[in-house]
């Protein structure tokens, strides 16, 4: 049987938003996949060797769930005060904690272990003067031409 | 339960790392020897169902026991 091919497109680069493409990319990979994610835009952030800047923000996300069900009352003022995101962050990452779930870096390097390829997209590397030095090792630099030599035979393609 | 070879506690891990570990730890054993694990998460059931089918890695059986979930996997 040939092997399957998992194509992922990581364009967010939020606490929350960065966990889909590791959790997915790692487990297809666990299922005998073969996988690539193509890191682009604010997706960038997530390559970075030091994660401890990425946040989660209850501000215009009225699906966030808060302590005490207080987004169904605060007015969404309020979730632009500040400290808020700091405060949501730290509880997130508490409750994450708390319930088993891994961390960006542990799924991220189980993903590496497992063979998923990282390729940062090379023309949102310099839109935004960011340093590759400052990524974790193993990541390719290229283009959408190089995501499209893959995701163009790819079983499963994802945008994120 | 049946004899098994190596032994891997996942309990209070959560999506995907049982699965994941589940994984690395196969890896290290040979054709035909058998892992069992136990885990918490209650999605890991249907997880290794899906895990066992697409890998070819027999689920030789899955059961609860004591609030925990335990499952052979034999090496294919």
């Amino acid at each position: 049987m040939e092997q399957k091919k998992l194509a992922i497109i990581a364009t967010k680069g939020s606490l929350d938003w960065g966990y889909p493409p590791f959790i997915l990319g790692s487990t297809a990979a666990a299922l005998g996949y073969e996988v690539e994610i193509f890191f682009t835009f604010y997706g960038l952030q997530l390559l970075k060797k030091d994660l401890d800047h990425l946040r989660v923000t209850p501000l215009g996300n009225p699906g966030m769930p808060m302590p005490g069900g207080m987004e169904k009352w605060m007015p969404v003022l309020v979730t632009a005060l500040p400290g808020m995101e700091a405060m949501m962050t730290s509880m997130m990452k508490k409750q994450m904690k708390e319930k088993g779930v891994a961390s960006l870096e542990e799924l991220r390097e189980l993903s590496q272990e497992a063979e998923v390829r990282f390729i940062a997209c090379n023309m949102t590397v310099e839109l935004f003067d960011m340093e590759p030095s400052d990524f974790i090792d193993g990541i390719e630099l290229a283009g959408a031409a190089r995501f499209f030599e893959f995701a163009g035979d790819a079983d499963i393609c994802m945008y994120m | 339960m049946a004899d098994f070879d190596e032994e891997l506690d996942a309990s209070g891990l959560n999506c995907p790392l049982p699965i994941l570990r589940a994984k690395k730890a196969l890896a290290g054993l040979d054709t035909g020897k058998v892992l069992h694990i136990i885990a918490t998460d209650p999605g890991s059931v249907k997880d290794f169902e899906a895990f066992s089918k697409q890998t070819g890695n027999e689920l030789m059986e899955s059961k609860e026991e004591g609030g925990k979930f335990h499952f052979l996997i034999k090496k294919a």
